[in-house]
């Protein structure tokens, strides 16, 4: 192996000659800072870098003794998962000092495996947006176009992945915030079914929603990485008591027989006709490949966002307010008193997004308008999942829609209009109300370059299937064989 | 039904968020839009039959062991202390006299 290349390697390509000691987990890791201080300056996907932690975690003797699955292979991290003493700081002012006591689960089980949890990237600020334009750093811009956002709010691990700047990396998804960056960057990302892997260390945006996830440059990686970060947690209550299987084992190119559902209900005026095509062709390619291509109804879906954006930002107001200023993060300067110290730390060090989505939230939830908005989104949440389990009972095995329904577009593009934001995430939203699992994984490109993104959503807990329908695409297809020029 | 600033100030008094009078401007007419928006639910008949859905999974109650586990020092709690005396965090009275 060329040791300068080492940084363009998917995790599966690193793993035999690590075993067999023809590469160090040090050269890797150097690969990636030299990847790093070539073209961060250009991408800003990282937001924090601790090489001396890393070198020290390399140097440990643990590492030496231990055969796990991703034994040396570094793996990015984004910034809401909370490492040990390392500044995690959700691209927020208000916990821009913050170094977590104790690793989120998926960070234990990264390291017991071997991985080596290395630097942060950048987010929208607690994960509220579509496109990283709302960190309190600068935004992390798309590898493929440096006039475009990477997607969000995953952005900076989508396009370390996409850069080469990473090998592997952990997202987070509440909306699509996994899916979309991908997507847009042209790599693969998968929300897990909810509940499968734990949300313990992973600071809250809506938690009936929430999910960690792979994002990967291609299906291997992303089912190997799932491999080792899902699973029950006794920690996180909500996480599911399954067994985890080894979703490597099910990457077969086969999708004779699949039945795959078209929603028409994702095929709408709006979206953007490029992306409509390569969505198309990929379809056409499964029909090829011997699928069943079905045409299927989610009837809901035109209310998804409407319940998203009650439901999602009505949690969020209730978990941002530990942020406050007692316990960790900032505080404002000489508060008059208690009542002064809330109010003025969270005005001065929230931005704007989080505000709007905690006064909404508030709003939503507040005597008067629970019944009107709350309790009537929950209500049309039962009908979205009902329309998933509908679908799935039919014998469906995977649902086939595009991503999002556009490229990716240029910064500041929509950063002044909020709803047109939310519209970017009408594709990926039903799969987090209902608690399916999805990947969204390259299937072409733009006549401008742009990657364009295709989505599978699986039934509860069949994340194998889904990576097998996918990596079948994948390998004929080959995608994510193409790099950005940088 | 649209969302005034005065209602913006009193949902920011809930929030304990300090807004300016330019965030609550701004947050007013944009919030305005964003509710006429999701205001499109009340379009949908729903059944009364409909139960709400709270969590992906039917909700039970995890309960364990009731054994001591050790959990993080206080010492390791403070680390990240704004202010901190000793071994309590620091923050301004609560109790009114």
């Amino acid at each position: 192996m060329v040791m300068d290349n080492l940084y363009s390697s998917t995790a599966a390509e690193l793993l035999k000659p690590l075993r067999l000691k023809e590469i160090s987990c040090a050269d890797i890791v150097n690969s990636v800072y030299g990847r790093i201080e070539a073209v961060d300056n250009k991408i800003k996907a990282y937001v924090f870098l601790d090489k001396e932690k890393t070198a020290r975690q390399i140097r440990d003797s643990s590492l030496e003794n231990n055969d796990g699955k991703l034994k040396g292979i570094p793996v990015a991290i984004k910034d809401n998962i909370c490492v040990e003493d390392e500044r995690t700081t959700c691209s927020s002012k208000i916990l821009k000092s913050f170094a977590p006591p104790y690793n989120a689960t998926v960070i234990e089980r990264l390291l017991m495996a071997g991985a080596i949890p290395m630097g942060k990237t950048n987010m929208d600020e607690f994960a509220f947006g579509s496109s990283c334009e709302s960190s309190c750093y600068s935004p992390t811009l798309n590898p493929w176009d440096l006039e475009r956002i990477p997607g969000g709010s995953s952005g900076g691990s989508a396009a370390a992945v996409a850069a080469d700047e990473a090998i592997m990396a952990l997202g987070s998804d509440t909306g699509g915030s996994i899916r979309q960056p991908a997507a847009l960057c042209g790599v693969v990302g998968v929300k897990p079914t909810y509940g499968r892997v734990s949300r313990y260390g992973l600071i809250a945006f809506a938690s009936s929603l929430d999910q960690i996830g792979p994002i990967t440059k291609d299906v291997y990686d992303a089912a190997l990485l799932m491999s080792v970060i899902a699973g029950f947690d006794e920690k996180d209550s909500t996480s599911v008591n399954i067994p985890v299987p080894d979703y490597t084992g099910f990457l077969k190119e086969d999708v004779r027989g699949i039945r795959l559902g078209i929603p028409k209900e994702y095929f709408i005026e709006g979206i953007d006709p490029e992306v409509e095509r390569a969505v198309k062709d990929a379809i056409g390619l499964y029909r090829e490949l011997g699928a069943q291509i079905i045409a299927v109804s989610l009837p809901h879906t035109d209310y998804a966002i409407a319940v998203y954006y009650i439901i999602a930002t009505a949690e969020a107001s209730s978990n941002l307010a530990r942020f406050d200023g007692v316990q960790y993060g900032h505080r404002c300067e000489e508060p008059a008193n208690i009542l002064d110290m809330y109010e003025r730390t969270r005005g001065e060090a929230f931005g704007d997004e989080v505000k709007r989505r905690i006064i909404l939230g508030t709003h939503v939830l507040s005597s008067g308008y629970y019944d009107a908005y709350y309790l009537k989104a929950q209500k049309v949440r039962r009908l979205i999942k009902n329309d998933f389990d509908s679908v799935f009972e039919s014998g469906i095995d995977c649902i086939l829609t595009p991503t999002s329904p556009t490229p990716a577009f240029k910064l500041g593009e929509k950063s002044n209009n909020p709803l047109a934001m939310y519209l970017s995430d009408i594709f990926t939203i039903s799969a987090n109300l209902a608690g399916v699992p999805a990947i969204s994984i390259p299937c072409g490109f733009t006549k401008n370059n742009l990657p364009v993104g295709m989505q599978l959503i699986g039934n509860f807990f069949e994340e194998e299937k889904l990576f097998k329908v996918a990596y079948t695409y994948e390998q004929k297809a080959r995608w994510h064989k193409k790099k950005p020029q940088l | 039904m649209g969302i005034k600033e005065e209602k913006v100030r009193y949902l920011a008094r809930l929030a304990r968020i300090r807004l300016s009078d330019k965030e609550v401007n701004l947050f007013s007419r944009q919030l305005d839009d964003i509710l006429a928006y999701v205001n499109k639910l009340n379009s949908l008949n729903i059944q009364k039959e409909t139960l709400p859905l709270s969590h992906p999974h039917a909700p039970s109650n995890l309960h364990r062991a009731d054994e001591f586990k050790p959990s993080i020092p206080a010492q390791t709690a403070l680390k990240n202390a704004p202010q901190r005396k000793g071994d309590f965090f620091c923050v301004p009275k609560i109790i009114e006299n």
